[in-house]
């Protein structure tokens, strides 16, 4: 798939912030007056960022708002919900916290809980899709739940938690490109189910029906070299989790917290950029891609 | 309208004979034209003149070749795709504002263009590649069947059918209902044994394709020798064969 | 949220005029939907004989190219150097006071210095008329590069070729084989035919070196070696005729097997047919056992039969082709190497032929009486159907191959009968009754007669005493004596080299010469632009009619633009290539359906005021004054004789058809019927035309004959035995010194087949081809949004044999080099290919600067053409002398012969050769097109 920045600058930037808010609505830390307020600021700016980068990707962001009307069926619909779910939430959440000093639990609780499930339904997104067999599969939404979570633990300052958490993360991440390769390769539609030409012998695409591209030749049929993923897996893993890992684990210091913040945050990105690089969409086979 | 209608009240789609398919785009025009006057935004071209023309179509033509396991030479097909139109579209269910629906009285596949905002998650649900965002309106294109023919009063009975199967030289698309057993699509199929694409993706796509027939099999010379017994293996013999047989003629 | 409520029965159109397409020489009809006056929508015309309803990918794209940016705006004088593409925009008084200026002194001292040549147009019988009526024989259209191989060799043979002159029947053929076609002329009728045969389940039997298109949905494909066809046919007559599975009945009575030809190598008259004093073949007629004329009376002719007459033995036909082709020389196993076919196949393909011919034959119960007298109750039919075109022709062997394939319907007595081949009117006509060339010029007169005919012997050569051409392009010369559409793709280099003369004008019409209808493209714009030692051109002057920027158009020094096909009137005429069907007659307009938006005007009605403003025949008025005042006055006023007139429909008062005075509300008449007339061949002369006596005589009311004209298909190839004669000395004139060995080779009289020109050289051993896409019209389309999209750039397409050999992958370039020179171009895998042939799509490589296309685009980054590497010329070969890469019978472009070597290369910047821009006479083009007339 066609890894569009506006796309992985919004999944990566909302699940650090989903992930941050998710922690400041569980009390870790426990902030108030203008550090909650920097602490929400940056929460926001990062989940709403990300909302409004993903918006570039639409066609008719005007149009917008319509987006809610299909929670019933549309993990999308579900997504936009769930998003201004959690940021009414945590905004009261924080407005309380900030103006008045209170800091009512349960709606932290809750606004923590739809944060993380704004990740989820992100993550659903991309799971639903029977297209992508890269991406119909467990690792999205425990993937995308996790980074938010050490993301958000990172942000908040939660540096020992981090530490082991973050080595979970690694291990999980490795793993589920592994197994995600698996699926990949076990899917059972090939060129010979996409034409039904099979029974004659093998299958192999000829021309492509128009000389230029199309809409769907660069949206889907990208796909990025295997040699070239394998290189940048170890360099995600690297940013996202060793170097973070080294970093906290020498003594504490806010330069060095944030750095591997900011390492964290470009393995993230990388990964996410993998996540659509390395996908491949069915209709590619009909491209012969 | 995302949720998928539990049951529609005709079935339309197309059956695509893949042994007569020529491969000449005409489908491909065809469509173009009458989409880009009728239904929705037209069809636009972007870098029409320039390097990297990039245009909406509704409707492709692709080739395969095939290398026959038993040997023989590589034959080679021609292979129009447009909306299968399928009972399961999973382009509908995750279309966040409504704008994709199928119709409850034919089960056609829609997108309502004021209602779209250009996500792109219906294409990428379609594992057949039949949408497109249109370049220029940004909104989601696809194969309508041409609804607003195959109804339109204004148009001569005959006529009210999809413009790829009225323009397709060869006939090799054909249109119609196929719940109703007793519709020649339906009985094509049955016959032909028309199958799905991808069935294992689970969209119940409606439209069926025609399987091609065997290829390459000229009969055995064997069963035909008889047919080449020689009467004469030369000129001379020839004459005289000659001459016999117009004995027997006159 | 409830659906959304839709119109499913919106306006179509404000209103819809009919027409006729013109993307391609089928000339479907075509219902134009317009909306304010505007182009909206097109679409097929169902009640039209032609599409009955269906279009091509480029019809229904026909609103694109009626709203090209490529259009010329207005008249044009070349400003630059040629070929640098600087003009000004000039009135048309301007435009036609040069174009007159020039033209008149040439009518006035001497018209050979004005070569007229039109490409495609389907106005010839109008263009020819004028180039008569100037006096030049410097006059053809583009047969002569395109598939006079085809048209003549059907012609002689049996008075009709396939191409337009015929189809097959289709509702009847039980097999099908086709030659050599990848779209041909008669597109869409071709697919709405395999349509018809896929759904009764008939067998289609594809023999081309490449499986695309009607190939791939054959049920057999015979990948054969190019240029051997002839072979591979000889090969299968060779079975038939060895198994005796040949309608002899129909031999005999329909064809000249039975006619007696002098066998007496001693005679003088060696090879020639036997004739009576009036000139009419004799037979032995079996109820006498004398000599008849083929035609008598209840004659029954006899095919065994010998005759001695003036002490030299005469037989029959069929005695010489049983000792041609009986000798081993046919056998499946001799060819089966030379054409890459397995000679078990061969057997198979004839048995198969054979068992569908004899055993599966239908019967209609149809009575007719034949040109003897004699009634048959039944019409029988032998239900295998044959068709070919430029794969077959486009060879220098492709004369005698179109023969041999005629040769083998005819044995199998499968012409002109229910299940095979049947003509269309005008044809059947045989030769002899198409008029002779002329080209005998005089200044200020017309010419003495037709440029282009039939020749049936040396005599009816256009040389000089000294053997020189009377013609620029020299058709009709001892090099290629039967070119019978003349022979444009030498016009441009005869003229440039001054061989047989220099002319003055070079005037062409809808042709790109400069670019993918020339052989040797790169020397061809060099000749263009040529210039001698004061500095001038060698070409002094060019005009040039195009309605689009071509690369062609950079090469004029003015430019009359044409209109569009929607915006003028055509016609397309009885006179000239039809659109009859197998059983009817039926002609064809065009008409403005809406008005031209630019100063342009009709190329034909330029002529009609050129021709007024020269003062040719035909064209004044007995008062000097302008005939006719456009064509639409022409095409329902003139009368080539009377009661004949450009259109059949609808003459006298209305309710004349075929033949009666012009009619002033003809053309309002055509409009109300969709553009077209139709008249139906009654039942009973549906078949056996050539001699059914019902045909013959509706021939006669329709006005396509004066009298009818019944004659037998000659398998014997008279006139060329003639040539062979003059090249034995037995003429009084004969061929120079170095033909005459060709002559002995290639015009034997029965279809043979020899190795094509091109093949000696073993160095270059690979074949190069090209194909037309079937979404594309040669140069034009890629101005069309659309289409160009389909396809934008042509690679090369590769076997896996010679691919894995270069050790290709995608993306890769190769250079391809001929004896000629080399083109470095993109490559890309196919595995259904001849293993050792090559091929590209044609004609979509372009220029830079031309077609309003931006200068980076894909046609011209990646695009090429194959045309740079063929020569017009085979190499010398020493003898001081170069060939050309023609028929030597006929002329005909060889451009399948070619032959090239293939290796990998770093790819280029761009493919090469590349030309230097051409600077674009018209407006860029917009960025993004949303076409859209309504709301
Ligand atoms: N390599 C290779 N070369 C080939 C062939 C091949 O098979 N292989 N085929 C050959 C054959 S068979 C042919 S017929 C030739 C075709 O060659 P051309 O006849 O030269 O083909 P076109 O590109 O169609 O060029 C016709 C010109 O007519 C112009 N034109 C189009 N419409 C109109 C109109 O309405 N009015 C006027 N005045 N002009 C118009 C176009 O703009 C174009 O410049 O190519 C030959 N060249
Ligand atoms: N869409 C479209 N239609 C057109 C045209 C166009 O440009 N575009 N051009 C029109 C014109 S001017 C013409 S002349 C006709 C020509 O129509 P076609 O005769 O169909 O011409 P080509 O496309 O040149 O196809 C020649 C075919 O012959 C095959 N071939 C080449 N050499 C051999 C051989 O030795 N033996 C055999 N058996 N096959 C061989 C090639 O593979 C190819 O398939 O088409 C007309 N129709
Ligand atoms: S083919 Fe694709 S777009 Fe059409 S209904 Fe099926 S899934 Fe949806
Ligand atoms: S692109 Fe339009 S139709 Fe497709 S899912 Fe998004 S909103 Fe729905
Ligand atoms: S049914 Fe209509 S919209 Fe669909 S592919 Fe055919 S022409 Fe296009
Ligand atoms: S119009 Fe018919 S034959 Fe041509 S590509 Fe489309 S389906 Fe195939
Ligand atoms: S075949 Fe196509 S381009 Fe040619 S006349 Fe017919 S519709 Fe037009
Ligand atoms: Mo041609």
């Amino acid at each position: 798939m066609h890894p569009a920045p506006s796309i992985i600058m919004f999944s990566a930037l909302s699940g650090l912030g989903f992930g941050l808010l998710t922690m400041l609505g569980l009390g870790f830390p426990e902030v108030s007056g203008w550090v909650a307020f920097i602490f929400f600021a940056i929460g926001f700016a990062l989940a709403g960022g990300g909302l409004i980068s993903a918006t570039f990707h639409l066609g008719h962001p005007e149009r917008a708002l319509k987006s809610f009307t299909q929670w019933r069926s549309s993990w999308l619909s579900r997504e936009a919900w769930a998003a201004a779910g959690a940021m009414a939430v945590m905004g009261i959440y924080a407005a309380l916290i900030i103006f008045t000093g209170t800091r009512v639990a349960i709606l932290g609780w809750i606004g923590a809980a739809l944060s993380l499930l704004t990740v989820f339904t992100t993550s659903m997104i991309y799971t639903q899709l029977k297209t992508v067999p890269r991406w119909n599969h467990w690792s999205p939404p425990v993937l995308f739940m996790s980074y938010a979570i050490v993301g958000g633990l990172l942000m908040a300052g939660q540096v020992s938690v981090a530490v082991p958490f973050l080595v979970a993360l690694g291990v999980l991440q490795v793993f589920a490109w592994v197994d995600q390769d698996r699926k990949e390769a076990a899917s059972d539609t090939t060129l010979a189910t996409a034409t039904g030409l099979g029974h004659i012998g093998t299958v192999k695409a000829f021309e492509s029906p128009h000389t230029g591209g199309n809409y769907l030749t660069h949206e889907m049929a990208f796909r990025i070299a295997r040699k070239h993923a394998q290189t940048l897996k170890i360099i995600s893993v690297i940013l996202a989790v060793v170097i973070p890992v080294a970093l906290l684990l020498l003594p504490f210091h806010h330069l060095l917290a944030l750095l591997a913040v900011v390492s964290h945050f470009a393995g993230v990105a990388a990964q996410r950029w993998l996540f659509f690089a390395e996908a491949k969409h069915v209709v590619s086979l009909y491209y012969g891609r | 309208m995302t949720l998928l209608p539990t049951h529609t009240e005709k079935t339309l789609g197309l059956v695509i004979d893949l042994d007569t398919c020529v491969g000449c785009h005409a489908c491909v025009t065809a469509c173009k034209g009458w989409n880009t006057e009728n239904y929705g935004a037209p069809l636009a071209d972007v870098d029409a003149y320039g390097a990297e023309p990039v245009g909406s179509f509704l409707n492709r033509i692709h080739s395969y070749e095939v290398q026959p396991e038993t040997g023989g030479p590589a034959q080679l097909f021609h292979f129009p795709k447009s909306c299968l139109h399928c009972a399961d579209a999973p382009c509908v269910t995750v279309c966040p504002t409504g704008a994709s629906y199928k119709r409850v009285e034919d089960g056609i596949v829609l997108v309502n263009e004021s209602d779209c905002i250009g996500c792109g998650l219906c294409a990428w649900a379609c594992p057949y590649g039949a949408r497109e965002l249109d370049p220029s309106e940004k909104v989601m294109k696809k194969c309508t069947l041409c609804v607003d023919r195959i109804y339109n009063e204004n148009l001569p009975e005959e006529d009210r059918q999809p413009a790829c199967v009225r323009t397709c030289p060869a006939g090799a698309r054909h249109f119609g209902d196929l719940s109703d057993p007793e519709s020649d699509v339906s009985k094509l199929v049955a016959e032909r044994g028309g199958f799905d694409l991808m069935p294992e993706q689970g969209t119940a796509p409606v439209n069926k394709y025609l399987p091609p027939r065997p290829k390459d099999e000229v009969p055995e010379f064997d069963i035909l020798a008889p047919y080449l017994e020689p009467v004469a293996e030369e000129p001379q013999g020839f004459l005289g064969w000659l001459d016999k047989t117009l004995e027997r003629i006159g | 949220m409830p659906q959304p409520k839709l119109d499913t029965s919106p306006k179509v159109s404000d209103e819809i005029r009919k027409t006729t397409c013109y993307m391609c020489a089928c000339r479907c009809g075509i219902n134009v939907h317009l909306k304010e006056g505007k182009v909206a929508y097109i679409e097929g015309n169902k009640d039209h004989p032609v599409n009955r309803g269906v279009l091509c990918a480029k019809g229904s794209a026909g609103i694109m190219q009626h709203l090209s940016p490529a259009r010329l705006r207005a008249p044009m004088k070349r400003v630059g150097p040629r070929g640098s593409g600087e003009f000004e925009e000039i009135s048309w008084e301007e435009a036609l006071e040069t174009a007159a200026s020039i033209l008149k002194p040439i009518r006035d001292t001497d018209p050979t210095k004005l070569a007229f040549f039109t490409g495609r147009d389907q106005s010839q019988s109008f263009t020819s008329f004028w180039a008569q009526g100037f006096g030049t024989p410097n006059y053809a259209a583009h047969g002569g590069f395109c598939s006079v191989n085809m048209a003549a060799a059907g012609i002689y043979t049996m008075g009709g070729a396939f191409w337009e002159f015929g189809q097959p029947d289709w509702d009847r053929t039980k097999l099908f084989m086709l030659f050599g076609v990848a779209e041909d002329h008669d597109s869409n009728p071709i697919k709405m035919g395999l349509g018809k045969l896929k759904k009764r389940g008939a067998r289609v039997i594809g023999v081309n070196p490449i499986r695309t298109g009607y190939n791939a949905v054959a049920d057999d494909w015979v990948g054969i070696t190019p240029g051997t066809d002839g072979l591979f046919i000889l090969s299968l007559v060779h079975c038939l005729m060895k198994a005796g599975k040949i309608d002899l009945d129909y031999l005999a009575r329909l064809t000249d097997a039975p006619c007696l030809v002098n066998a007496d190598e001693a005679s003088d008259e060696f090879g020639l047919i036997l004739r009576n004093e009036a000139g009419k073949a004799l037979v032995i007629d079996r109820r006498t056992g004398k000599p008849a004329a083929f035609d008598g009376a209840g004659v029954e002719p006899d095919l065994s039969a010998s005759w001695r007459h003036a002490g030299f033995t005469h037989r029959p036909v069929l005695h010489h082709m049983a000792e041609r082709y009986l000798t081993a020389e046919y056998a499946p196993e001799t060819v089966a190497e030379r054409v890459g076919i397995d000679a078990k196949r061969i057997r198979a393909i004839a048995a198969d032929i054979a068992r569908v011919a004899f055993d599966e034959a239908i019967e209609l119960d149809r009575e007719w009486t034949d040109f003897r007298g004699v009634t048959h109750k039944k019409m029988v039919g032998r239900p295998v159907a044959f068709h070919a075109m430029r794969g077959i022709s486009a060879h220098s062997n492709g004369f005698q191959t179109c023969r041999a394939l005629h040769l083998l319907q005819i044995i199998l007595g499968s012409v002109e009968v229910p299940g095979g081949f049947r003509f269309k009117p005008p044809y059947p006509k045989p030769a002899t009754a198409h008029p002779k060339p002329h080209g005998n010029a005089q200044p200020g007169k017309p010419l003495d007669g037709p440029h282009l005919g039939f020749v049936h012997g040396p005599d009816d050569l256009l040389i000089n005493e000294d053997n020189t051409a009377k013609r620029i392009d020299k058709a009709f010369s001892w090099d290629n004596p039967m070119s019978a559409h003349g022979m444009m793709h030498m016009v441009i280099s005869n003229a440039h080299a001054g061989d047989p003369y220099k002319i003055d004008t070079l005037m062409m019409y809808m042709a790109n010469m400069a670019w993918n209808s020339s052989m040797n493209t790169s020397g061809v714009m060099q000749m263009l632009t040529d210039t001698d030692e004061n500095g001038d051109y060698v070409i002094p002057n060019i005009i040039y009619s195009d309605a689009y920027s071509s690369e062609m158009v950079a090469f004029a020094d003015l430019i009359l633009p044409d209109t569009t096909y929607l915006e003028r009137h055509d016609c397309i005429s009885l006179l000239d290539r039809p659109i009859c069907e197998a059983e009817a007659a039926a002609d064809a307009i065009r008409w403005p359906v809406v008005e031209p938006d630019r100063d342009v005007r009709g190329f034909q009605s330029v002529l009609c005021e050129l021709g007024g403003m020269l003062g040719l025949p035909g064209f004044t008025n007995e008062d000097g004054s302008q005939k006719y005042a456009d064509y639409a006055d022409y095409i329902q006023n003139h009368e080539r004789k009377p009661g004949i007139g450009p259109l059949a429909g609808w003459r006298g008062e209305g309710d004349e058809h075929g033949r009666g005075a012009p009619n002033p509300n003809q053309i309002e008449k055509y409009k109300e019927n969709g553009s077209f007339w139709i008249s139906h061949i009654p039942e009973d002369a549906e078949f056996y035309k050539p001699w059914n006596m019902a045909y013959q005589d509706w021939a006669v009311k329709t006005g396509i004959f004066d009298a009818p004209t019944p004659y037998i298909f000659t398998l014997w190839c008279e006139p060329l035995r003639k040539f062979q004669l003059a090249a034995e000395g037995k003429h009084r004139r004969s061929p120079p010194e170095h033909l005459k060995k060709r002559y002995a080779e290639t015009m034997e009289p029965l279809p043979v087949w020899y190795p094509p020109f091109s093949d000696a050289d073993e160095r270059f051993n690979v074949h190069a081809l090209t194909q037309r896409p079937m979404a594309m019209y040669h140069s034009w389309g890629s101005q069309n949004a659309w289409l160009r999209q389909i396809h934008g750039r042509n690679p090369l397409y590769v076997p896996t044999k010679l691919w894995d050999a270069n050790g290709f992958a995608e993306g890769d370039w190769a250079r391809v080099t001929s004896p000629h020179g080399e083109i470095t171009v993109p490559v890309m895998h196919m595995a259904a290919l001849n293993e050792n042939t090559i091929w590209t799509w044609n004609a979509i490589g372009k220029r830079k600067g031309a077609w309003a296309l931006d200068e980076d685009s894909p046609e011209v980054t990646k695009g090429f053409l194959l045309n740079h590497i063929i020569h017009e010329l085979l190499p010398s070969k020493g003898d001081g002398l170069r060939w050309s890469n023609s028929d030597p019978i006929t002329g005909q472009a060889a451009w399948f012969d070619l032959r090239v070597k293939i290796e990998k290369v770093a790819a280029p910047k761009e493919s090469m050769p590349s030309h230097p821009a051409q600077k674009s006479p018209v407006p860029k083009a917009p960025e993004t097109v949303k076409q859209k007339v309504g709301s």
